[in-house]
């Protein structure tokens, strides 16, 4: 699953899992006709949108295996808030089974396939982001600091505050765009003070913000989503 | 007392405060100590975590028979001797304070910390019928003074840095005074000695009321909640009516986990159980004691969106961990109540309209949910508060036809892929080696401060066809340019397709 973010702003980060799942032996199909997951409306309030676009992609990944996304809080949102949402809507049954599917990238190539050794496309020192979602909605920390500590090339720092929010909150990020700012300074002097050239997230919500305000100052560092830089080369 | 200006839109009082460099060292020195001191002692406290599962069920069981749980609290009070005032509204509440004061003939009123006495407004009301209401807890001292109101729960000054309030000591005193901490408790100390000798009337607020033995609880770290409590010859508490707990049994699991939570002690300084007024015989306590119990609101949210809302302890902890109240403190909010469960708690007070602006204040990182000691889930609710904006229609109309623009979009992936080579039209003037550094309309939002990636070249499902073919795997040629300096990437090879675990660990 290759929600909207990710579609449109980040696609490379969708080629590298496409690639990266192959390299691992999974056969990555890409349903047609996916949009978005629903959350940007579900978080504002707008339910009834939110259930509708919910519906569309249940139904598209029925044929599914396992539905692998690379961003935290869309897994969440499929995981933890599709089946209360479709719930009195026939898509439910479908919304649960999906739900017991789903599983973010890192989780997926751990906790899923086992694999924990990859070849960075980074040399050097990288830090890591832990994304609000992933960290509290989905409950993950270790799945993505294991790649991260078993790479090949690149080394990880611990980001001081790194379970604090960037300050993207979606909607947020525009309604209160002051404040959504001086969240994202402390998180990027935080960042800049580890001496890392890369900083890692696992979703294109936070990459969005952080790559923003890491652009606007030009710093050195780079924003990367964690499957660009397990994508190295293979080993 | 000076209350936020709410003719002021929520986003400009939240950029006054962004603005406000005392605010800002003040903020950070504190809620930084608050987090590492609670997160050290529930590091050291292994039954931390069952602890507050407990807490949670207690409260969740508790709520299932409230009427029942107060019931018996009135019943306990009474046989003690105390008296229980029901209180449906701040004017009731107010009323019945007013009346105890007029009848015992008081004149000065100490009292120490009490939430509940700031939603009633009490203080102004007993100003305005002669009484003359005196703060004992230091940080409420010190926003009495500065004729301000408190700013978080726990932590009424947690905004003025020690500088600012020894200036604000110095100008009440007429005389120069250090900035520093134990001196300015001293001479706190030193003034308001007296008060506590000649009030006639005692004032606080309730951290627990225990159902089976009728003891008020009160968790203080500074002693004045004692003095307040034993000297004046009346003892008014004010409770919100959610706060009763059913034996001593429950309390002593709250007390286990509540100072940890806000300040990361094990045992607050002073845990002071009053029991009634005082018995024959005794040597300290009240000739009178009253028990109010607020509902404000409260009781209809049993059956309501906000019931969770109801376990809440006041420990402050959401507060400390929110990046939102770390950055604007909790005078923008508004209200009573700051921070993230202040949102709620003021849905719940003043109606759902009221928190338009401030239901949004959150960028649901989920922070407040975690540290609450009784995982109170405040991000869920801050969404159904949302939810019940946009259903009663309460958001601007532009806003609701963006979101319903959006639905249409999403729902329909022809349109949605359509409106990919428009938005690169449209952004086209704009964009700049894969970047847009400023743009118009509600994006202009964003581009102020922060860079918005333009609309790839080539979008995922642009891309799909071309990578359809796991042979004709695709080199590094990305149309938005690669972050970071790559290495070169190994084409792709024939592997043999184990298949995945067919196991669901996450489950
Ligand atoms: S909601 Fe939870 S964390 Fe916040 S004040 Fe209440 S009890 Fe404490």
């Amino acid at each position: 699953m290759v929600t909207c973010l990710g579609d449109m702003f980040f696609p490379e980060v969708g080629v590298s899992v496409t690639r990266l799942l192959r390299r691992l032996g999974v056969t990555v199909e890409f349903p047609q006709g996916q949009t978005c997951c629903g959350q940007p409306m579900f978080n504002s309030g707008y339910h009834a949108g939110a259930a509708r676009v919910a519906a569309r992609t249940v139904e598209l990944f029925r044929d599914a295996e396992h539905v692998v996304v690379p961003s935290g809080s869309c897994a969440y949102m499929v995981r933890h808030e599709y089946p209360a949402l479709l719930r009195d809507t026939p898509a439910r049954a479908e919304a649960e089974r999906l739900a017991g599917r789903t599983y973010e990238l890192s989780q997926f190539l751990v906790r899923v396939l086992g694999k924990t050794r990859f070849k960075a496309s980074v040399t050097g020192r990288v830090t890591y982001h832990d994304s609000c979602h992933l960290l509290r909605g989905l409950r993950e920390s270790e799945a993505p600091r294991t790649l991260l500590r078993n790479l090949d090339g690149a080394e990880l720092v611990e980001l001081p505050g790194g379970d604090e929010c960037c300050g993207f909150g979606g909607s947020f990020s525009v309604r209160l765009p002051e404040v959504s700012t001086q969240i994202l300074d402390k998180k990027l002097r935080n960042i800049e003070a580890t001496g890392a050239a890369c900083v890692v997230a696992c979703d294109s919500g936070c990459l969005m913000q952080m790559g923003g305000g890491l652009g606007r100052r030009r710093s050195k560092v780079r924003p990367l989503h964690l499957a660009e830089l397990l994508d190295g080369d293979e080993r | 007392m000076s209350d936020t200006d709410l003719s002021v839109p929520f986003r400009q009082r939240a950029g006054s405060a962004l603005g406000d460099k005392h605010l800002q060292e003040a903020l950070t020195i504190a809620t930084t100590k608050f987090i590492g001191l609670r997160r050290e002692a529930f590091g050291e406290f292994p039954e931390g975590e069952r602890l507050r599962d407990m807490a949670r069920e207690i409260k969740e069981a508790t709520l299932q028979h409230l009427d029942r749980y107060v019931d018996q609290l009135i019943d306990s009070v009474e046989r003690l001797g105390g008296h229980v005032h029901y209180a449906t509204t701040p004017e009731e509440a107010r009323r019945v304070v007013l009346d105890i004061a007029a009848r015992t003939g008081a004149r000065l009123a100490v009292k120490s910390k009490s939430m509940a006495s700031e939603e009633i407004h009490l203080n102004e009301a007993l100003e305005a019928a002669g009484v003359i209401p005196i703060e004992t807890d230091l940080g409420e001292y010190i926003i009495q003074l500065a004729h301000e109101r408190p700013s978080h729960i726990i932590a009424p000054a947690i905004h003025k840095t020690k500088g600012q309030v020894a200036d604000l000591f110095a100008k009440e005193l007429g005389r120069q005074v250090a900035a520093d901490p134990e001196e300015l408790t001293r001479i706190a100390r030193v003034e308001l000695r007296q008060k506590f000798l000649d009030a006639d009337l005692g004032i606080t607020g309730a951290n627990f009321a225990v159902a089976d033995s009728g003891t008020v609880v009160l968790v203080t770290n500074e002693g004045n909640g004692r003095m307040v409590t034993s000297l004046p010859r009346v003892h008014v508490a004010v409770m919100g009516v959610e706060k009763v707990v059913p034996s001593m049994t429950d309390l002593m699991v709250f007390l286990q986990i509540l100072a940890k939570s806000a300040t990361g002690q094990k045992l607050s300084v002073y845990t002071t159980l009053v029991r009634g007024p005082r018995r024959a015989g005794e040597l300290e306590g009240p000739d009178e004691f009253h028990l109010v119990l607020l509902d404000n609101g409260r009781i209809r949210q049993i059956a309501g969106p906000l019931r969770e809302a109801l376990y809440c302890l006041r420990c402050g902890a959401c507060l400390n961990v929110c990046p939102v109240y770390r950055q604007i403190g909790g005078h923008a909010y508004g209200y009573t109540y700051p921070g993230p469960i202040g949102i709620l708690l003021t849905a719940m007070l003043e109606g759902p309209g009221s928190v338009k602006d401030l239901a949004h204040a959150s960028s649901l990182c989920g922070a407040c949910a975690d540290a609450c000691p009784v995982r109170i889930d405040i991000p869920r609710m801050l969404v159904e508060l949302r939810r019940e904006v946009d259903e009663a229609r309460i958001a601007s109309w532009t806003e609701r036809l963006a979101y319903r623009l959006m639905e249409t979009i999403l729902a329909s992936p022809t349109l949605y892929r359509w409106s990919k080579p428009l938005a690169r039209l449209l952004q086209r003037p704009f964009a700049r080696d894969g970047r847009i550094r400023s743009v118009p309309l509600a994006f202009g939002e964003w581009t102020r401060t922060r860079d918005l990636p333009a609309v790839a070249r080539q979008t995922f499902q642009e891309r799909w066809p071309e990578l359809q073919n796991p042979t004709a795997t695709p080199g590094s040629s990305t149309a938005t340019g690669e972050p970071c300096d790559r290495s070169r990437l190994a084409p792709e090879s024939g592997h043999p397709r184990p298949k995945p675990d067919s196991r669901h660990p996450l489950q």
